[in-house]
C-alpha cells in the first residue's frame, strides 16, 4: 500500500517534472516553455513547445493577424541577440537559438498554408508531400490542368492579370473554408482543403513568373 | 578662470558614466568610395571629422616598400603617381573568388593575384606584396579606429560596421574579419538603408514602408523596409552595381569632347586628356546643383577650348541614367506587392543624390519630397553610431533582418534545392533530409550554394564540404538531415548529419571565401603588437562577465528561496560569493575559474531543494512563476 502511493507519487512527480526545467544559470525551477527564469531572469534555451504555444496563443486556424505581429515583435524585442550584445556567450548564443525558434513559428502561423499543415502534423494527421495526392482528387486535378493550360495560352498580361485575380479570390475562398473546417474539427475536409490551397498558392506563383516571361 | 556653476542636464548623468575609461562603440560607414566613423552619445551622433572639416576618408589604401599603409586623402593622391602601390574600391572585391572577379577583369584599378592555395578569396599584388581585400580593409577600418580614438581621447573597441543590403555571407563573413584584424569587435553588421532610416528617427515615427534611394558614384541601391513597433524589416532590395554618378560624369565629359570636337576637329585623346575631361565633367556637375549654367576651359592636344552646359542640357545627358534608377525602383516595389503610394517615406543616400534631377524624379516616382536634410554622405555612419549606442547602452529599436538572397545546396544534375528562401527573417534555421542514390554510397558532397537561380552553375558558391562514413545501405534508405543556420549578422553555418547513425559533419561556411582559422591568427598575431595581452585580456574580461552572472544567479535564488537554508548553509554561500566577487577584482584567471567552481560546489544542495519544491508545486497545479514560497517548508535532504 504504502509503495504503491510512493510509486504513484513518483509518476506524478515525473509528469511534474516534464513541466518543469532547470535554469542553466541558478539552477532553479523554470516551467518549460518560460522564456525567462522567474528567479534571475537568465535566457533560457527555446525548448520543444510548439509554434502557437511559443507566441502564447491557442491552437486553431483562426488567427488575428495583427495580434500575432504585436506577440512576435514584443517577444523578439525581449529574445533578439542585438538585447544581448555585451553579454556572455552563452547567453548570446541561447538568445539566438530562441530568436530562431520565435521566427519559426512566427512565420510558420503567418501564413494560412503553413498554419493548417501545422495544426493538421499537431492533431497527428500526416500531411502529404506537396503535389502528389492531387492525383487522389480528381476534381482537383481536373481544375489544375484547365487553369495551367489558360495560363500557358495567356498571351497579354492583362489576361494573366485576370487569372491571377480569380486565383486570388479562390485562395481567399479556400482560407474560409479551412477556417470552417478546423473550427468543426473536420480534419479529413481540412487536409482536402489544405491540398488544394497548396496547389491554388502555387498557381498564384506561376502567373507572376508568366507574366515576367510576357514583359521580356 | 573660475567655474560659474555646473548644471546636469537630463541624460548628462548617463553620458558621463559612459565617459570614465570605458571603451566606446563607434559606427563605420565602410564604403566602396569613401568611409565614414561617427559616434553617438545620449542619442546624439556626431561625425568624427579630420583636421579640414572633412568627414569623409576615401577608401584608398598606399602601401609603402617596408610595408605599413597610408590611408585617405594622401594615399587617393598617391594614386596616379604609383598605381602599383594603391589600392581603391576593394569593397568590390569582398568575399569575391578569383572566378566572380573575372567578369570585372579590366575595370579593376588594380593587379589581381591568379591563385590562392585554397581557390578562395582573390589576392591582389600590390608594392610586391600579395594581400587579401580583408587585410586592405582591415586597414581602412584601423585608420577610423585611430581617427576616433584621437578624437575622443580614449580606446574605441567595438562597433557596428555598415554592409550593403545584397551582401552574400562571404563578403559580410570577410568585412566581419577585417573589423577583428583591426582590433574591433562587431557588435553587429547593419545593413547600409537600415542605418540611413535610423539616422532619421524613422524607428521612432509611425508604421508604415519606407524607400532608401541609395545613388553613389558607382552603384545604385534601393532598398524597401517595413518599420512596426520599432522593429525594422528590409522587405526587398534591388539595384544596379554598375551605375552611378560616375556615369554623369562621363555623359558630361562626352557633351564636353564633342563641343571640343565641334570646333577643332576630332583627335585622338590620351588617357590624361580623358582623365582631365571626367574631373571637369564633374565640377560642371556639382556646380550645376546650385547654378543654371556655367562655362569651363578644357584642354585637349595643348589648347584650350571653351566648353558651357546648363542645367536643361546637363539633365537631358543624364536623364537616361536617372530613368533607369526609377525603373529599378518600380521593379522592387514590385517584387514586393507594393504601389509607390503605400511608402511613406524616401530617404536620400550617397554623394549622387545632390544632383537636383535626381531629387525630383524621386519625388515624382513615390509622390512625395524625399528626406534629404542629413548630408546623403555621412547619413549611414550617423545612423551606424546611433545603433552602436543602442547596443551597448539599450535602446528600444530592434533591427530584423532578413536574408537578402536563397540558400540552398546542388542537388543530382546540378539543380538547386533551396532550404532557406530570400527574404526570411534572421535568426533563422531550416533542416532538410536527403538521402544516398547509390546502393553502398558511403559518403556524400555537400555543395552550399547562394542565388536565386536554377542551376548550381548559376548560383555563387558559398562552400563545399563531404560527410563520410555512411553505412552501407540501399540508395534511398540513408536520412541525411542537412541543417542551415544563419545567425543575427546574416552569417551561415551548415551541419549535415545521417541520422540512423548519427555520423556528424559541421562547417562554418568561411573557408571558401573567407580566411581560415589559421590564417586568421596568424594575420592576427602580425598585426598586433600585443596579440598575446590582448587575448589574454580578452579572455579575462569573458571570465569575469560570466563569474558576475553567477553571482547575480546566486542572489537572485538567494532572495526568492532564502528559507530553504538555514543560516550555516546561508553563511557559506554568501563566503563563496564574497570570494568569486574578490577574484573578479582581480585579475587572475585560474583564481576566478576556481572560485566559481567553489561557488557552485556549495550552492548544488540548494539548487536541488528549489527543484523540488517546483515540482511539488507543478503537481499541485501551481505556475512555477508563482510559487506559493510561505506554504512551502524546507525539503529535507535523503
Ligand atoms: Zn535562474
Amino acid at each position: 500500500m504504502q509503495a504503491q502511493t510512493r510509486q504513484a507519487d513518483r509518476t506524478a512527480a515525473q509528469a511534474a517534472g516534464t513541466m518543469v526545467t532547470r535554469c542553466w544559470s541558478c539552477r532553479g525551477p523554470v516551467a518549460e516553455g518560460a522564456p525567462f527564469c522567474p528567479t534571475c531572469a537568465a535566457v533560457q534555451p527555446p525548448g520543444q513547445a510548439d509554434h502557437f504555444a511559443r507566441l502564447g496563443l491557442p491552437r486553431g486556424f483562426g488567427v488575428d493577424a495583427a495580434d500575432l505581429d504585436r506577440r512576435y515583435f514584443a517577444l523578439q524585442r525581449q529574445l533578439h541577440p542585438d538585447r544581448f550584445a555585451t553579454r556572455s556567450a552563452h547567453e548570446r548564443a541561447l538568445s539566438q537559438q530562441q530568436a530562431t525558434a520565435l521566427n519559426d513559428a512566427y512565420e510558420t502561423l503567418k501564413d494560412p498554408l503553413r498554419r493548417a499543415d501545422c495544426l493538421l502534423k499537431l492533431s497527428g494527421q500526416d500531411v502529404v508531400a506537396e503535389g502528389c495526392n492531387l492525383v487522389n482528387d480528381p476534381e482537383l486535378l481536373m481544375e489544375a490542368m484547365e487553369r495551367r493550360e489558360a495560363l500557358a495560352e495567356a498571351g497579354s498580361t492583362v489576361e494573366v492579370d485576370a487569372i491571377t485575380r480569380a486565383t486570388r479570390a479562390d485562395v481567399a475562398a479556400c482560407v474560409g473554408g479551412l477556417a470552417a473546417a478546423f473550427s468543426a474539427g473536420d480534419l479529413a475536409a481540412a487536409g482536402r482543403l489544405t491540398t488544394r490551397l497548396k496547389y491554388l498558392q502555387k498557381l498564384v506563383d506561376e502567373t507572376r513568373v508568366r507574366k515576367l516571361q510576357l514583359r521580356g | 578662470m573660475p567655474e560659474l556653476l555646473q548644471i546636469l542636464e537630463p541624460g548628462e548623468s548617463q553620458k558621463q558614466e559612459r565617459e570614465d575609461g570605458r571603451p566606446l562603440a563607434v559606427g563605420i560607414d565602410l564604403g566602396t568610395t569613401n568611409s565614414v566613423v561617427a559616434v553617438s552619445s545620449g542619442g546624439a551622433p556626431r561625425v568624427l571629422r579630420g583636421d579640414d572639416g572633412n568627414g569623409l576618408v576615401p577608401s584608398v589604401v598606399a602601401y609603402a616598400p617596408d610595408g605599413s599603409a597610408l590611408v585617405g586623402e594622401l594615399a587617393r593622391q598617391l594614386l596616379l603617381e604609383r598605381p602599383e602601390a594603391v589600392v581603391s574600391s576593394v569593397k568590390r572585391l569582398m568575399g569575391r573568388g578569383v572566378a566572380d572577379v573575372k567578369s570585372l577583369e579590366g575595370t579593376l584599378p588594380f593587379e589581381v593575384e591568379e591563385d590562392s592555395a585554397t581557390g578562395g578569396m582573390v589576392r591582389l599584388r600590390v608594392a610586391g606584396r600579395t594581400l587579401s581585400p580583408v587585410e586592405i580593409s582591415a586597414d581602412i577600418l584601423r585608420s577610423m579606429k585611430d581617427r576616433a580614438e584621437q578624437q575622443l581621447g580614449r580606446a574605441v573597441d567595438k562597433a557596428v560596421v555598415t554592409v550593403p543590403a545584397y551582401f552574400d555571407d562571404a563578403a559580410r563573413t570577410a568585412t566581419k574579419d577585417a573589423a577583428r584584424l583591426a582590433g574591433l569587435e562587431v557588435l553587429r553588421l547593419v545593413n547600409e538603408p537600415t542605418a540611413a532610416a535610423l539616422a532619421y528617427g524613422l524607428d521612432q515615427q509611425a508604421e508604415g514602408l519606407y524607400a532608401i534611394y541609395d545613388l553613389g558614384g558607382g552603384t545604385f541601391d534601393i532598398s524597401l523596409l517595413r518599420m512596426e513597433k520599432g522593429v525594422f524589416q528590409v522587405r526587398a532590395t534591388g539595384g544596379d552595381s554598375a551605375l552611378g554618378g560616375d556615369d554623369f560624369d562621363h555623359a558630361v565629359a562626352q557633351h564636353f569632347l564633342g563641343q571640343r570636337a565641334a570646333a577643332r576637329g576630332r583627335t585622338a585623346l590620351s588617357v590624361a586628356e580623358v582623365k582631365a575631361a571626367l574631373m571637369m565633367a564633374r565640377v560642371a556637375k556639382e556646380c550645376l546643383s546650385s547654378q543654371a549654367d556655367g562655362d569651363w576651359m578644357l584642354e585637349v592636344g595643348g589648347t584650350m577650348t571653351r566648353v558651357d552646359l546648363d542645367r536643361a542640357t546637363f539633365e537631358r545627358l543624364i536623364d537616361p541614367y536617372v530613368a533607369r534608377t526609377i525603373a529599378i525602383c518600380q521593379g522592387v516595389l514590385d517584387d514586393a506587392g507594393v504601389l509607390p503610394e503605400d511608402v511613406k517615406g524616401v530617404v536620400l543616400v550617397g554623394g549622387s543624390t545632390r544632383v537636383p534631377l535626381v531629387r525630383r524624379r524621386v519625388q515624382e516616382f513615390f509622390g512625395r519630397p524625399p528626406l534629404a536634410n542629413i548630408n546623403p554622405d555621412e547619413v549611414v555612419a550617423v545612423g551606424a553610431s546611433l545603433q552602436a549606442e543602442a547596443l551597448t547602452a539599450g535602446s528600444d529599436t530592434l533591427l530584423l533582418d532578413v536574408t537578402p538572397l536563397s540558400l540552398g545546396l546542388e542537388t543530382m544534375g546540378g539543380l538547386v534545392e533551396r532550404i532557406i528562401e530570400r527574404n526570411t527573417p534572421i535568426p533563422v534555421a531550416k533542416a532538410q533530409e536527403f538521402t544516398t542514390f547509390q546502393d553502398g554510397q558511403s559518403a556524400m558532397a555537400i555543395h552550399v550554394l547562394q542565388g536565386e537561380r536554377e542551376m548550381a552553375d548559376q548560383c555563387r558558391s558559398l562552400a563545399r564540404f563531404e560527410l563520410h562514413g555512411i553505412p552501407p545501405m540501399t540508395a534511398g534508405a540513408a536520412r541525411i538531415r542537412v541543417t542551415f543556420a544563419v545567425d543575427a549578422d546574416g552569417l551561415l553555418t551548415v551541419g549535415a548529419r545521417e541520422t540512423t547513425t548519427g555520423v556528424e559533419q559541421q562547417v562554418a561556411v568561411k573557408p571558401s571565401y573567407g580566411l581560415d582559422e589559421d590564417e586568421m591568427s596568424r594575420m592576427l598575431y602580425e598585426s598586433m603588437r600585443h596579440a598575446k595581452e590582448d587575448m589574454a585580456l580578452r579572455v579575462l574580461t569573458e571570465a569575469r562577465v560570466e563569474a558576475t552572472r553567477n553571482c547575480n544567479a546566486v542572489a537572485g535564488a538567494l532572495q526568492a528561496d532564502g528559507e530553504l537554508l538555514d543560516a550555516a548553509e546561508r553563511a557559506a554561500i554568501e563566503q563563496a560569493v564574497a570570494a568569486v566577487q574578490a577574484a573578479v577584482a582581480g585579475s587572475d584567471r585560474d583564481a576566478i575559474a576556481a572560485a566559481v567552481e567553489e561557488l557552485e560546489r556549495v550552492t548544488r544542495p540548494f539548487a536541488e531543494r528549489r527543484m523540488d519544491r517546483g515540482i511539488r508545486a507543478a503537481l499541485r497545479g501551481v505556475s512555477v512563476e508563482s510559487l506559493d514560497r510561505q506554504g512551502d517548508k524546507p525539503a529535507s535532504e535523503e
